[in-house]
């Protein structure tokens, strides 16, 4: 390995990262907007509504991120909706990620038992309340470990977005084997930077997975 | 004494299976009323309808004021300790002075001798002293009625008395009280009234002497021999 | 809309060869990564320290590396390293193998993890042999739990596989963008069509799987 190619590649790469993380974070938030926004939907059956969340979740986890980025990139302008590939990464993202999100908060809140609800509703409760301090801080804490594999999950697709030409560190890489053949150092770079964005992540999330079990309350 | 609690023809159905049909008593303030019955014969149903957790086909069931449950799996909230699991309704519900609820919250600890468990979670508590928190639980809340609805069933047997005696402790206290339990010495021991439920009718409505020395029906006579072959065992 | 170009000549078999190309690939996957999740699964059940440490390095490798890193690794740096070409395809079944070997045998790992240790013992107080405790007890419940899982892993597989565009292998994509190319001038809406028809493709492809899945886990569990 040549390290004077590492150093030269070393701000290209850095900037890669940038564009990758940025767009990779908004589209995870938006990815637990909708997730949320649908959980509650589906678990209070609204009506319609939740038909349709039904509909959107069984359609976005059943396609690649991919096919889901060209049709809104390439397919969607020549309709008249043009949107930037930047915006374009994030809405993709999001949607992808905000079916995952619906399903695991979703099974979540499925996961506090009903007699929970009946014991906070016997006490005198009303329904948003046992809702808001009973059942979903439990439901959170059965989702998280689902939450984070959806987190780690999603900030891998992003390496698919170089397809829809966006600047990320795939595309980085690819142009710079192309251009100068450095090989070893672009691929070096490469799994050094996704290393240096998921390895935390990984790591951070293991430790959230273990605290958000019930008997770490307290122990 | 006044009536607290009445219960009118009360008929309550799943689909087509009937759970419980034209059950009616009433209950005076101060009163402890037992119900007993095999497995199934629509005991807990009656108390969930009482407590307005089942919605009812038929008759009617009227209180003055609130009523507490405490269920036979606790259910405590896991995300919460034994003091904010005590706290959350006083605070919410009745929007009382905090200082004022942790004070009454500390009392009752005290008297069901679990002052020591006030911060733990309810994981580390055993059975029995969960059983007991949620018992103050529903204190706490100053209900007209108190509901229990076998909560030793899922104790240990060495739990069972600690639970019993904290229930005991509120008779003297002529808390006004509905329990339904498998425990017979105990329910011979508290109760004012027994009340024996079968295939969702009341069979008896009498005191617990008679119910239990000289019961009437052939059906309590053999419900009540099923617990004497097993002290035998 | 632009769908009227899929009616044109063989354009609609074309994109369905396509979509086959990507199809023939994970399932080739699949079917290797099963066999060998299976093996690397049981390994790490038997608890050895090597075994250990050696494979939760690699299901952390495959659990931070997007599937597009490994293909970039391997599609260019063989040839780095040899000197000679591999080709895409080559190139596509090492990697989806690889991250497919990982996932099966971290599904394999935890379902043997999820046996209670009583239901072994209650076998051998039954006076079962080993083997005939693994046969009729262990065994069963295994291929219950995993059954849904290791079907799901086939929809995961698919949806992967559209990343062999990325690295040129001509599937239902690139025959899209070939399609949308050559009727660019008479049908300029054609990639709306093109692709919306690749996006109902892939989940007509998946969904039926995925609610076997769901079936199977329901009626199995």
């Amino acid at each position: 390995m040549d390290t004077r190619v590492l150093q030269e590649y070393l701000p290209i790469f850095a900037e890669a990262f940038l564009l990758t993380v940025k767009i990779g974070l908004a589209g995870v938030a938006l990815a637990f907007v909708i997730g949320i926004l649908g959980a509650f939907i589906r678990y209070f059956k609204l009506p319609l509504l939740s038909e349709a969340v039904k509909g959107y979740v069984e359609l976005f986890r059943n396609t690649p991120l991919l096919v889901q980025l060209f049709f809104i990139y390439y397919g969607l302008p020549v309709m008249g909706i043009r949107i930037s590939a930047e915006i374009c990464g994030i809405v993709g993202l999001g949607l992808l990620g905000g079916s995952y999100m619906t399903e695991s908060i979703r099974s979540g809140l499925e996961a506090v038992p009903v007699i929970q609800t009946e014991s906070a509703l016997s006490l005198g409760m009303t329904r948003s309340q046992t809702f808001l301090s009973v059942i979903l801080p439990q439901a959170f804490s059965l989702s998280v470990p689902a939450l984070v594999a959806n987190v780690i999950f999603l900030l891998k697709e992003t390496s698919v977005f170089s397809a829809i030409s966006l600047m990320d560190l795939m595309f980085t890489a690819k142009d710079l084997i192309g251009l100068y053949y450095n090989t070893t150092e672009s691929l070096f770079l490469l799994v050094v930077f996704y290393t240096v964005m998921l390895l935390p992540v990984s790591f951070v999330g293991s430790i959230a997975e273990k605290r958000s079990r019930f008997k770490m309350f307290g122990d | 004494m006044e009536e607290i609690l009445k219960v009118e023809k009360l008929t309550k159905r799943y689909e087509d299976i009937t759970v419980l049909e034209n059950v009616s008593f009433s209950v005076k303030k101060g009163e402890v009323l037992v119900i007993v019955g095999p497995s199934g014969c629509g005991k807990s149903t009656l108390l969930r309808c009482i407590n307005g957790l089942e919605d009812i086909q038929d008759g009617k069931v009227s209180i003055e004021g609130k009523t507490g449950m405490v269920f036979q799996s606790y259910e405590l909230f896991p995300h919460m300790t034994v003091l904010q699991n005590l706290m959350l309704a006083p605070l919410k519900v009745q929007k009382r002075d905090k200082g004022e609820v942790m004070k009454e919250a500390e009392q009752l600890l005290e008297r069901v001798g679990l002052s020591s468990k006030k911060n733990n979670y309810p994981r580390q508590l055993s059975g029995g002293q969960k059983q007991r928190v949620a018992i103050v639980r529903a204190l706490i809340m100053h209900p007209e009625v108190l509901l229990f609805d076998e909560v030793t069933a899922a104790l240990d047997p060495e739990m069972v008395r600690e639970v019993l005696d904290v229930i005991l402790d509120l008779a003297t206290q002529h808390k006004t009280m509905l329990i339904v339990t498998h425990e017979m010495n105990f329910a011979r021991a508290i109760a004012d009234r027994v009340i024996f439920l079968e295939g969702g009718s009341i069979m008896e409505d009498t005191t617990p002497e008679e119910f239990f020395d000289a019961p009437r029906s052939e059906r309590a006579k053999r419900f009540l021999s099923t617990f004497e072959y097993k002290k035998k065992e | 809309m632009g769908f009227e170009v899929l009616f044109k000549g063989k354009n609609m078999v074309r994109l369905l060869q396509g979509l086959g190309v990507a199809l023939q690939i994970s399932l080739i996957s699949v079917a290797i990564s099963i066999v060998l999740g299976l093996i690397l699964g049981m390994l790490m059940s038997l608890k050895k320290p090597f075994i250990n440490l050696v494979s939760r390095v690699y299901l952390e490798i495959v659990r931070i590396m997007p599937q597009m890193v490994l293909l970039f690794i391997v599609f260019f740096g063989y040839t780095k390293l040899t000197g000679r070409n591999i080709s895409a395809e080559s190139s596509s079944l090492i990697v989806f193998s690889f991250w497919g070997t990982a996932e099966m045998a971290d599904l394999v790992r935890g379902c043997m993890a999820g046996i209670p240790k009583i239901q072994y013992e209650s076998s051998r107080a039954l006076g079962l042999s080993r083997l005939q405790t693994y046969i009729y007890v262990i065994i069963p419940q295994i291929v219950r739990r995993l059954l849904p899982l290791s079907i799901n892993l086939i929809t995961r597989m698919i949806k992967t596989t559209s990343l062999i565009m990325m690295i040129g292998i001509v599937e239902v994509l690139k025959v899209g963008q070939q399609i949308i190319e050559a009727n660019r001038k008479s049908s300029p809406h054609a990639a709306f069509g093109v692709f919306a028809t690749i996006f109902l493709l892939y989940f007509i492809a998946c969904w039926p799987i995925s609610c076997l899945a769901k079936y199977l886990e329901k009626k199995l569990a």
